[in-house]
């Protein structure tokens, strides 16, 4: 009672929860766990209903059983008496062959584009003010068709390659025939196949691929030794030895040889009954696609290019000249590294836009994922919640590592900001 | 602010829905209105025209089920389905009645959980190819390119029939019938495969129709009919009946022309008891006594409608082939009122 | 000496000499081209090529554009006016399918005798966003409501509007223009009415329907009012509680009772009759109208401090994010009666509205995180300093500025929404790019037409979205300003 010195903590009254700041954010944290949890069991207790109501379940053995359509491109091997999931894989591995090819072309077109829209050329800047804002203003699927429209309207049938005086005739040396329903490239072909690496489930990797992969990445690792190694030389003695073409030879000498041992050619396609056999025919709707989104994302990408090199002030590259750097070098590091910084977070949601957008194959008839699983087997099967739960799966887990994989690169580039 | 309006209008729309997928026909008498799912664009089978009029074959059958239970066959909402949505928008209740051209198979009947009321045309699958082609049989087919829609039955006849016949083709996977021709008629595929009423329609409708011929193959059997929810047999005799009432309009010559005239003077009992002068069928299938005569009155007998959308007189130009009565030598076949 | 030299000089100039004319190299257009065409090999090169392409283009299409027909009935009338006109085989753009077509790709299949509706609607759009976007610029403002109540009003007499609605038009607008002038920020009531109106406007029936929706906040606050003395707590509890009451148990009975006291009608127009760019630009608006509250919520709790409201914005933001929105429509169309109670079925474009209004919340909500994290410190500080609560804090203090910085971005959002909305072609809607088009080409007179709709929709879709985005630019540079 007289022991005044500590005030004692006040007694616990219920009205605390809310008018003391302390556990004023616990309970409401608490009441939006409880609302967040009611709604997601209100959300599965009506589909439980409804799907009992319909008299459907809720499981993935459809997944197994035989797909019974063809896929016009399958990058393994697959026919009408295989499983849906097999389908779906095809799907996915389309999927992702049209995002890759889409991101790499998009990136060189991004940044060509972005650098000449800051070009002294009068002429180039505006033709590429043009081309950005043509493409961001007007809606991908446009493009899609239009692109897809130009391959099926203008390019010549298969048949008109036919013939003694031909009404179409190929281009790059007779390798390769743009027709309304495909485009014939040649196909790599070895005079010494050594055979290929089963790994069961009928996919099989070429046993010269595998060579020419373990190759690249060892002549990777050597490189940089080289350069460590200069760097080392560098660092005692003051001047960097010519490592250039030490680094050139490493790249490419390995492969040249194994090239020349395997005896790698191309085989050009050449037109055999109603169309071209030999080479690779790579669908319309594939090439439709790939351009129509390299083209719309570049758009988007030669933007935060242009961004990312005006955010650089021009005092960085004075102090680097003034510094004695050679322009290559000042790129490298000052410019690069800075600029870099601004571009990477906004071109990751563009490369992740573009992996998304890849979904409008549909429109196309390429069969990617949302064209296997999310259509045709939907169809087929009748299942459109679990193949919809599914798909979305998919396309989360690839965005995720999409970003996963950039925020590390983002985070090396960042490591040089001092 | 703009939130709760948005609360308020989900919550208004879950109301005005009301409850119940038991009991479709007095979900539609109270609606006032009859959803049918047609197809998004097929002409001569449902197709808007520039003001939104739907009219062909499959929307006919909506009519006529919609002059049977409301009254009125100017009362459907039609609701342009996809390959990919139709079965769904049935199964969720979203349309009470599917007249679009859907194959009837064993799987969509049991395990999609539709029920098909009947055959409003019996279909085959077939190829469309350009006469220069030199082509005059499916099996001379080997290695070709064809256009196909996806999402449907024809798909997997064409992956069927060309590995029984140890043939090769490359599919064009197209999304809907206008695309397909488009790619057809640019060459990107040798051959368009589609039902083969479908094949006729495309052909009718192209500026050089001599230039194309229909291969005499006929792949596989599409019985097509309209389709309603499984586990509402009401509903679905309503359908049924409806369909099977203009079916045997034709048979026992009654067209919406002389409809008013047959209902007085007839004496044929089989046609008294259809039009509701002496028995009350409609009674057995909670509808009045006249829900027949309503529903031929709305666009003809089976025959009036299959002429005015689909026969020969139209650009369409089909023979009624196999869809001719029975008494014709062929497969309309309604069965007795009684 | 220096006498005699000053002697010998025979002429002293006492004025300057005129500036010679430049060399001819260096001065006019010869200069222009040398410095922006020709400055060295490179730019030359560049030059010479892109003269090629734009030779290229011109002369792959110019043809097909000069020979453009504008009058014909079908495409083979179209093909034999060119015929006759630049010869056989001349090549011509068919142009007089967008004359024919037109209504259809604005209004879709909306009842013709109606098109003055939309028009109304879009017309009052602009007063609505008049506050919102053009506060900034009053010059804008001025040209663009100038010209909206005049095209509108226009419009409406062309399409044969009633004279009660002509007035009523007339006087809304020409009111709002007059209002604006004296102080924009009143229009914020007219922008929170705006999509109860427009909703009305463009699907028509009971007028009661939208006034029962509206009387449920009105309870709410009066409520709040009510109770606030007794308890805060039991007063915001309560504004929250009884207008989701009142819509779930009342709102459409009181509606239906009103309605037989008066019916305040207008016909309705079911939603199968939206199409083209009319459902284009519905889904757009409403989609954006109603992302944005739920933008500003998901920005909001992603920045809080409590753990859990902060993890569950970061999920919901980043799987929406990760899902294209095609999946999202299929959503919609497929699965969306599976989530709700048995038997609850409504109309598609409300369903694509829902998922649409989902999708671009999840971007809104990082364009305006971004606008909150560009807010100096001091600002929070300031708020904090002052003894401001946290919502008080965000709704006086840090919002009204984030969401001024945020503007650019949430344009920039909708046009991309604005864009995406011709996906809703894969449900079974008619977008005015595919499924329209796909409508137009099934009647037989236009069969076979194929650039000229693409081209004309892709050039609608360009001039609302560049203008837009031109839009947004000017007011990010006025804003950067205000802000130095």
């Amino acid at each position: 009672m007289t022991d005044m010195s500590a005030p004692a903590n006040p007694p616990f009254r219920p009205s605390m929860l809310i008018y003391d700041r302390r556990y004023r954010s616990m309970t409401f944290q608490v009441i939006v766990f409880i609302l967040v949890m009611a709604l997601a069991w209100w959300l599965v207790n009506n589909t439980i209903r409804n799907l009992a109501a319909l008299g459907k379940d809720f499981n993935f053995g459809f997944l197994w059983q035989r797909a019974g359509y063809d896929i016009p491109q399958t990058p393994i091997p697959y026919t009408s008496d295989d499983t849906h999931f097999r389908a779906a894989v095809v799907g996915l591995l389309n999927t992702l062959i049209v995002s890759i090819l889409g991101c790499i072309a998009a990136t060189f077109v991004g940044i060509i584009a972005g650098v000449a829209r800051l070009s002294n050329n009068w002429l180039i800047a505006r033709l590429m003010t043009v081309y950005v804002e043509a493409f961001r203003n007007v809606p991908l699927l446009l493009w899609i068709l239009i692109v897809f429209a130009v391959f099926t309207e203008i390019m010549p049938p298969p048949n008109a390659f036919r013939g003694d005086d031909p009404a179409a005739s190929m281009i790059l040396f007779d390798h390769v025939a743009l027709t309304n329903r495909y485009t014939a490239i040649p196909t790599l072909a070895m005079t010494n196949d050594p055979g290929s690496l089963d790994l069961g489930a009928r996919i099989t990797f070429n046993w010269a691929t595998i060579a020419f992969v373990l190759v690249l990445i060892g002549g990777w690792f050597v490189r940089r030794m080289i350069g460590a190694w200069a760097q080392r030389v560098q660092d005692q003695t003051g001047s960097r030895p010519t490592t250039w073409w030490m680094s050139l030879a490493v790249m490419t000498v390995p492969s040249l040889l194994l090239i020349w041992f395997f005896g790698l050619h191309f085989e050009a396609p050449e037109l055999r009954g109603f169309n071209f056999a030999g080479g690779l025919n790579v669908q319309n709707g594939l090439v439709a696609l790939w351009l129509a989104l390299t083209l719309y994302t570049g758009a988007f990408i030669a933007e935060i290019v242009r961004a990312g090199i005006l955010a650089v002030s021009r005092g960085q590259s004075e102090a680097a000249f003034a510094l004695g750097l050679r322009p290559g070098r000042t790129m490298n590091l000052v410019i690069l590294p800075q600029a870099l910084r601004v571009i990477i977070p906004p071109l990751i949601s563009q490369y992740l836009n573009l992996m998304k957008n890849s979904s409008l194959a549909i429109a196309v008839g390429y069969m990617d994922i949302k064209g296997t699983l999310g259509g045709t087997t939907l169809n087929q099967t009748g299942r459109e919640l679990e193949s919809i739960v599914l798909m979305m799966g998919v396309y989360l887990v690839l965005s995720l590592i999409i970003s996963a994989g950039m925020n590390v690169f983002n985070s090396r580039v960042k490591l040089k900001e001092r | 602010m703009k939130t709760s309006v948005f609360l308020g209008t989900v919550a208004a729309a879950t109301l005005m829905a009301g409850a119940g997928m038991a009991d479709t026909l007095a979900d539609v008498k109270a609606r006032g209105e009859l959803n049918c799912g047609v197809n998004t664009g097929l002409v001569g089978f449902a197709a808007p025209d520039a003001n939104g009029n739907w009219t062909g074959f499959d929307v006919d059958i909506c009519k006529a089920v919609a002059a049977a239970v409301l009254g009125d066959p100017s009362k459907v909402k039609y609701v342009p389905t996809t390959g990919q949505t139709r079965f769904t928008a049935l199964s969720s209740g979203e349309v009470d009645i599917l007249a679009r051209n859907s194959t009837w198979t064993f799987s969509r009947d049991t395990d999609l959980k539709l029920d098909f009321v009947g055959v409003n045309y019996y279909d085959g699958q077939g190829f469309m190819v350009r006469k220069d082609l030199g082509v005059t049989s499916a099996k001379e087919l080997d290695g070709a390119t064809i256009c196909i829609q996806t999402g449907t039955t024809t798909e997997l006849n064409l992956a069927d029939y060309f590995k029984a016949n140890n043939m090769a083709y490359q599919p064009v996977n197209i999304d809907s019938n206008a695309e397909g021709e488009q790619q057809y008629m640019a060459g990107a595929c040798d051959a368009y495969t589609t039902d083969a009423s479908g094949l006729a329609a495309t052909r009718a409708a192209f500026a050089d129709p001599e230039n194309h011929i229909i291969l005499p193959e006929i792949i596989s059997k599409e019985p097509l009919g309209p389709a309603v929810r499984h586990g509402d047999s009401n509903w679905g005799d309503v359908a049924r009946w409806t369909l099977y009432a203009l079916i045997a309009a034709e048979e026992y010559g009654i067209t919406s022309k002389n409809i008013e005239e047959l209902s007085k003077s007839s004496q044929n009992p089989e046609v008294q008891r259809l039009l509701g002068v002496t028995d009350d069928l409609g009674a057995m299938i909670g509808l009045d006594k006249d829900w027949a005569k309503r529903a031929i009155l709305a666009s003809g007998n089976y025959g009036e409608i299959f002429a005015a959308n689909i026969g020969e007189q139209t650009p369409i130009g089909l023979a009624r082939g196999l869809n001719a009565q029975w008494t014709q030598g062929g497969l309309m076949y309604a069965m007795p009122f009684r | 000496m220096s006498d005699t030299h000053a002697q010998t000089v025979p002429f002293v100039r006492d004025t300057m000499l005129p500036a010679a004319e430049p060399p001819i190299r260096e001065a006019g257009a010869v200069r222009w081209l040398r410095e922006n065409l020709f400055s060295g090999p490179v730019n030359t090169v560049l030059t010479i090529l892109g003269v090629l392409v734009v030779w290229f283009l011109v002369s792959h299409f110019w043809d097909w554009f000069a020979h453009s027909v504008w009058n014909a009935g079908s495409l083979s009338e179209c093909r034999q006016i060119i015929a006759e006109r630049w010869g056989e085989g001349a090549r011509g753009a068919c142009w007089a399918v967008i004359r024919e077509r037109w209504n259809q790709y604005t209004y879709g299949f909306y009842p013709s005798e109606l098109y003055w509706r939309p028009t109304m609607a879009f017309g009052l759009l602009f007063l609505a966003l008049a506050p919102v976007l053009f506060s900034e610029a009053p010059g804008i403002r001025r040209i663009v409501l100038g010209t909206t109540t005049v095209l509108t009003l226009g419009l409406m007499v062309a399409l044969g509007a009633p004279a009660a609605w002509l007035v009523f038009a007339a006087v809304v607008l020409i009111g709002g223009l007059v209002i604006s002038e004296r102080q924009v920020s009143l229009l914020l009531v007219f922008s929170i009415l705006y999509p109860l109106m427009g909703v009305w406007f463009l699907w028509g029936g009971s007028a009661w329907g939208p006034i029962m929706v509206l009387v449920g906040p009105v309870l709410g606050w009066i409520a709040w009012r009510v109770l606030h003395p007794v308890s805060s707590l039991v007063a915001i509890i309560a504004a929250l509680v009884i207008p989701l009451l009142w819509w779930i148990g009342y709102a459409g009975e009181a509606a239906r009772d009103a309605e037989g006291i008066l019916s305040l009608s207008i016909p309705a127009v079911a939603s199968d009759r939206f199409g083209g760019f009319l459902l284009s630009i519905t889904i757009g608006i409403a989609g954006i109208a109603l992302s944005l509250p739920l933008g500003i919520v998901l920005a909001l709790a992603r920045r809080s401090d409590m753990f859990l409201v902060k993890s569950l914005a970061v999920i919901f933001i980043e799987f929406i994010r990760g899902v294209p929105l095609i999946a999202l429509l299929f959503v919609a169309s497929l699965l969306l009666n599976y989530f709700l109670p048995p038997g609850t079925n409504f109309d598609i474009i409300l369903r694509v509205i829902i998922m649409v209004t989902l999708f671009s919340a999840a971007y809104m909500a990082e364009v305006i995180r971004g606008g909150l994290a560009a807010l100096p410190k001091g600002q929070y500080e300031a708020a904090d300093a002052l003894g401001l609560d946290y919502w008080k804090a965000q709704r006086l203090i840090v919002l009204p500025q984030a969401l001024k910085i945020s503007i650019p971005g949430i344009v920039s959002t909708f046009i991309g929404m604005f864009k995406d909305t011709t996906l809703v072609t894969f449900v079974g809607l008619y977008d005015p790019l595919k499924s329209m088009s796909d409508a137009v080409r099934a009647s037989t007179s236009w069969k076979g037409i194929y650039w000229e709709p693409y081209i004309f929709v892709g050039f609608i879709f360009f001039l609302i979205c560049f203008g837009m985005s031109r839009y947004s630019m000017y007011l990010e540079r006025r804003l950067a300003r205000d802000h130095r």
